[in-house]
């Protein structure tokens, strides 16, 4: 099954490459066969039996049938259940409007804030830096946040900021620290202790426990997104042997 | 009478390509064929203006920048071309209510102009990371006094030439998607200036291909 397309995986491919899949011919009526789909990721679409690239990238697969294409992008798209750094902008009612990089901004109630009630509101103020998650992001409707996940805990969402900078970084980059097992996040816990948000929409919050030490942690990420591997382990090393 | 060029081949200049070049842009590209040069920058999807928007799909401006002067007309039906490809070529329904801008700045013109905009738009877009559903590429035949085709002409053939026409060629079925045509010829003489172009198209996506492989092997 999806051989054409498994022969392509770790492949850079473009759009409008297409992959047919037939289904098998002879199904055996003692085998529990169910016809497989292919999950399509970001990237990938479906249309029938047909399967067309949509971004120039890497293919990408989990088993057992899930594609996608790992592509390089700045800009992001508001996408449900992931969590993001947003701005807040203005205060309307009972509304704040946050700022996530998108085509549009989102909105996040008041309410929506652990312990918050209509007589105890939340302590947000106009360029607050919120980190939230999103319950509905769709191409057709407005976005929406909240600081609560479905239990009803903040779960380190909410306000934060103070102290610290905030970086714009690529979502390539946001995606490779946040992956279970990523080199530079254990790069980075071996030169010294620095406190890290990261928000799938390419904003990166950092602070360390002096201003000159966070610039390098800063600068360190942005360089990370042009950098090959090897470059930046000699970077670290670099920066590991100089001591501060 | 006219002459059909015997040579299967079809010769054009060298090209040159590089993605990722600007910082503020979301995406960005260089294309350069021969002595012709363009950069061009990508935004979006971004927000739009309530006047601008469009219900179901994204509102697409293109904007592009001669070398020197302001934009007049001549760079307005030009982008009115740029345009209409990009949106046959882009996903634009899903991104309804936003807007994307795509700006092309003419570095240097040493002739194909208008293809050389167009390869330089669909590198720009690619490299901005935007549902496509094939990529395009821009093809441009001159028909010189004695009736050769010349594709990718220079500015001086392009002086000489009794016909300049540029096509948009699609990836995916190698079909015309936009053209742009000046002078007097004949319907054959369109005809084989279509069939030049498709087979010089082949060229220019295997270079998109190299490419955008050789950009992605630097982070592997």
């Amino acid at each position: 099954m999806f051989s054409s397309l498994k022969e392509k995986i770790g492949e850079v491919l473009l759009p409008g490459d297409e992959f047919v899949f037939e289904s098998e011919d002879t199904i055996f009526l003692t085998d529990n066969v169910k016809p497989e789909r292919p999950v399509c990721g970001p990237g990938l679409r479906q249309s029938g039996n047909r399967l067309v690239v949509s971004k120039s990238g890497v293919l990408r697969h989990k088993p057992p049938h899930t594609f996608w294409m790992d592509s390089q992008q700045w800009r992001y798209v508001p996408a449900k259940a992931e969590t993001v750094i947003g701005i807040v902008t203005s205060k309307s009612g009972d509304i704040f409007k946050v700022d996530v990089g998108g085509s549009e901004q989102a909105s996040l109630s008041y309410l929506a804030f652990e312990g918050a009630t209509k007589r105890n509101r939340p302590n947000v103020q106009v360029g607050d830096l919120v980190f939230a998650q999103f319950t509905v992001a769709n191409k057709d409707m407005e976005p929406e946040l909240v600081c609560i996940d479905g239990s009803g805990r903040a779960n380190g969402m909410g306000v934060f900021g103070g102290g610290g900078l905030l970086l714009k970084v690529s979502l390539g980059l946001v995606r490779r620290l946040l992956a279970p097992q990523s080199d530079i996040r254990s790069d980075l816990e071996q030169l010294f202790p620095c406190e890290l948000v990261v928000g799938m929409n390419g904003r990166i919050w950092v602070r360390a426990s002096t201003i000159q030490q966070t610039l390098i942690i800063s600068n360190l990420l942005q360089s990370c997104d042009t950098l090959t591997a090897p470059q930046r382990r000699e970077q670290f090393r670099k920066l590991q042997k100089g001591g501060l | 009478n006219h002459k059909v060029s015997a040579s299967n081949n079809v010769s054009l200049r060298e090209f040159g390509c590089e993605q990722n070049l600007l910082s503020r842009p979301d995406g960005s590209a260089s294309f350069v064929q021969g002595d012709t040069s363009v950069m061009a920058g990508v935004y979006g999807p971004a927000e739009v203006k309530v006047s601008k928007e469009i219900y179901d799909r994204a509102t697409l401006e293109v904007l592009l920048q001669p070398k020197v002067g302001p934009a007049g007309v001549r760079e307005q039906s030009q982008e009115q071309c740029v345009r209409e490809t990009c949106e046959a070529a882009l996903l634009l329904s899903l991104h309804p209510r936003s807007s994307l801008t795509l700006i092309l700045q003419v570095l240097h013109d040493d002739g194909s102009l208008l293809s050389c905009c167009l390869n330089a738009a669909c590198m720009a877009l690619m490299d901005a990371g935007l549902s496509m559903s094939c990529l395009f590429c821009g093809v441009t035949c001159a028909i010189g006094a004695d009736g050769d085709i010349i594709a990718d002409p220079t500015a001086a053939q392009e002086k000489e030439s009794r016909a300049l026409m540029t096509f948009a060629i699609d990836s995916t079925e190698r079909r015309v998607m936009m053209s742009s045509t000046k002078g007097s010829f004949s319907v054959q003489e369109l005809q084989e200036c279509v069939a030049v172009s498709q087979k010089a198209s082949e060229k220019v996506f295997q270079f998109y291909r190299d490419s955008v492989r050789r950009r992605y092997s630097k982070n592997l």
